[in-house]
């Protein structure tokens, strides 16, 4: 099942496969590939906005088409992918059973994505991520938009597939003798992962119809002059999304669990409260999605609800943050690449929740609401906690699907180089939005504290981008030619690695 | 401590802090929620991609607002085509003009001079030229005309943005 490079096949028999390791190979490769495009896309806009005026864009409308396909790749095609090639990877061997539930509809899960990836990146649109009506119904250009439109509802479908087959792969095909209570935390993330996105994402698939026949004037949901309500789309968006929010963040708290005890040397701290924390997660996550549109107008008692909705989601992740720390507690801890990325992404997992308080505190909502903090925000939680334990986890997966070892020094030099970089694009961003500054603009006002720090946040982008090359230079070149790796112990730890010998027929 | 007393005392205190930032913000934004019944209504339409400003005796204003100091005003914010974001950024105040409702929101301005009011949800191609200037005039009569108005928490909350001030405007 591994040795995928070691041992060379030729290359329609890994992409006509539906088994797990193969499918879950390619989701990685193509994830990773989204990623560099997308982070291509984020430079271009650091690049526009380092100095107020037009810099690499003629006008507007190309900077609007690239905030979207960039949030768009990021989100959809970068970090669920990711998630669901580590699952394929590691949930049949963690719940004992020689492949996914049903490897067809995984395979047709997989190969969804390139359709959906190319439907996004040739139409170019310019909603925006979030496609707010009446702006897309109306005024949006076409076929932009319903090309997007008609990309998102391949990508919704497609991981809705992807759930269900994680579903039904650890709830009905796990070994008998391996009790539910048994199964390691990152089983436990991916059920949880699945679930949500099987309760939420039917929600957002229906919103996306109901666009697309707004857009060819049918019908009027969300088309105030039809009698429509525009305020009705964000109930329905946010309703997915949101909890697509944890869809995000709980893979890659999974994948923290994986690497922290074997990294410390010590069993983890609490496994139940990691398994409540994360139902708890899974619970909250519904209970929130409005906090996104306090200021369209909303009650005082319809905020007050959501306020206490979204602040019941902050317990939960300080539980895995707690667990987290005390499992370090007193660990004998080898600092190798993995868990390096793994605690630099805690850190900025704190600095993000303590900002999402902020945002969801309804006075304080107001200030940062759509300006640059929120931007820095998410990004904080995407890029901070959920890329750096991503790639942590590349580096720690990277014996396994290889059968060599990466550059460790090189790995090394990538990680300070990210954490400065994060640092310095996101949370000078979250000052820009105190000052004032909205997101999604082409240009701003050329006033001093925005120069400096749009300039500081530009600088940190070009020290991500160096990040990334010798990211992508230490992924080929040692796959390729790195050291053979150690495969009972690949990292010298003295700890388990995953069972690499086992190896399934490929059909 | 065992594993249970020590993680217990923590969720506790994270609790307990949650409680105490939700308390703060619910009892804070009560009294932002409702203005005060005596003040003018300033009503607010964003087009793409300017905005324009009816005043309750029947001015009207392109592209500039005047306001008078420590006068409290709400303002009615609607759109006519897609949604806008009625923002001033030195008075800590934003509501979406979403066609089709009427969005409610005041602020008594206390210093006069001049401010940018902007645009601050994507609206296409020009969103972010959707810029007003904000003029704040001293009171013709002196101090005294509004002066008794003055809430406590809507002028606190203007520390916790440094001010862009006339800087932005003139630009």
């Amino acid at each position: 099942m591994v040795l995928e490079v070691r041992k060379p096949r030729p290359l329609w028999e890994i992409l006509f496969s539906t088994h797990h390791t193969d499918i879950g190979l390619l989701y990685i490769i193509f994830s990773i590939t989204l990623f560099f495009l997308g982070g291509a896309l984020a430079i271009s806009i650091r690049t526009e906005l380092f100095l107020p005026g037009a810099q690499l864009f003629d006008d507007s409308n190309t900077f609007h088409r690239v905030f979207t396909v960039h949030g768009t790749t990021m989100l959809f095609l970068w970090v669920i992918p990711f998630a669901a090639g580590i699952g394929n990877y590691l949930i049949p061997i963690m719940v004992r059973y020689k492949d996914m539930a049903w490897p067809k509809l995984n395979a047709v899960a997989f190969w969804m994505l390139p359709v959906g990836a190319a439907l996004v990146w040739l139409g170019f649109a310019d909603t925006g991520w979030t496609a707010y009506p009446p702006y897309s119904i109306l005024r949006a250009p076409g076929p932009a938009a319903e090309m997007w439109i008609f990309g998102l509802k391949i990508l919704g479908i497609s991981s809705i597939l992807g759930a269900i087959n994680f579903v039904v792969t650890i709830l009905r095909m796990k070994h008998p003798d391996l009790p539910m209570m048994k199964l390691p935390l990152f089983t436990w993330a991916i059920l949880s992962t699945s679930l949500i996105l099987l309760m939420s994402m039917p929600t957002f698939t229906a919103a996306l119809i109901m666009l697309y026949t707004d857009r060819l004037g049918v019908s009027g949901f969300f088309n105030p002059a039809m009698g429509g309500d525009p305020i009705a789309y964000q109930h329905l968006f946010w309703f997915t999304f949101h909890p697509e929010v944890y869809v995000f963040v709980i893979p890659a708290i999974g994948v923290i669990y994986e690497i922290i005890p074997k990294f410390s040397r010590k069993p983890i701290f609490s496994y139940t409260s990691g398994i409540t924390a994360f139902i708890l997660l899974t619970i909250v996550s519904f209970a929130s999605w409005a906090h996104h549109m306090f200021a369209t107008g909303m009650s005082f008692s319809e905020k007050t609800v959501f306020m206490i909705g979204t602040l019941a989601a902050v317990p939960a992740s300080a539980m895995h943050i707690f667990n987290w720390i005390a499992t370090m507690w007193g660990g004998r801890i080898r600092f190798r690449a993995p868990i390096a990325f793994v605690v630099g992404g805690i850190i900025l997992f704190f600095l993000a929740g303590a900002g999402g308080v902020v945002n969801s505190a309804m006075p304080l909502d107001f200030l940062t609401h759509d300006s640059y903090w929120v931007v820095g925000h998410m990004h904080l939680f995407l890029m901070g906690i959920i890329t750096f334990a991503f790639v942590g986890f590349i580096f720690y997966l990277f014996p396994l699907i290889t059968g060599r070892m990466y550059n460790e020094r090189a790995a090394m030099v990538q990680f300070w180089l990210m954490f400065i970089g994060v640092s310095l694009v996101f949370i000078t961003q979250h000052l820009l939005g105190l000052y004032g500054m909205p997101r999604r603009v082409f240009d701003y006002v050329p006033v001093e504290p925005l120069i400096t720090m749009n300039q500081i946040s530009t600088v940190g982008a070009y020290i991500l981008l160096v990040a990334m090359g010798i990211f992508l230079f230490n992924l080929i070149k040692s796959a390729g030619w790195g050291k053979p790796a150690n495969m009972e112990d690949p990292f010298g730890i003295q700890e388990k690695y995953y069972d690499y010998r086992r190896r399934e027929p490929h059909h | 401590m065992g594993h249970g007393t020590l993680e217990w005392v923590y969720v506790g205190v994270v609790v307990a802090v949650l409680i105490y930032i939700g308390a703060d913000a619910w009892n804070v934004e009560r009294f932002l929620d409702d203005a005060p019944e005596e003040a003018e209504v300033v009503k607010v339409t964003g087009q793409q991609w300017f905005w324009t400003f009816e005043h309750e005796d029947g001015r009207r204003e392109l592209g500039e607002l005047h306001l008078v100091k420590d006068v409290p005003y709400r303002f009615e914010v609607t759109s006519l085509d897609v949604i806008h974001s009625f923002n001033t950024p030195d008075f800590a105040t934003m509501i979406d003009a979403v066609p089709g409702r009427i969005n409610s929101i005041w602020y008594v301005p206390d210093q006069a001079g001049e401010f940018l009011i902007q645009c601050r949800e994507y609206c296409g191609f020009s969103h972010y030229q959707m810029r007003a200037k904000l003029f704040v005039e001293e009171p013709p009569g002196g101090a005294e005309q509004g002066a008794q108005v003055t809430n406590a928490s809507a002028t606190t909350t203007n520390d916790l943005i440094p001010p862009l001030g006339a800087a932005a405007v003139a630009s």
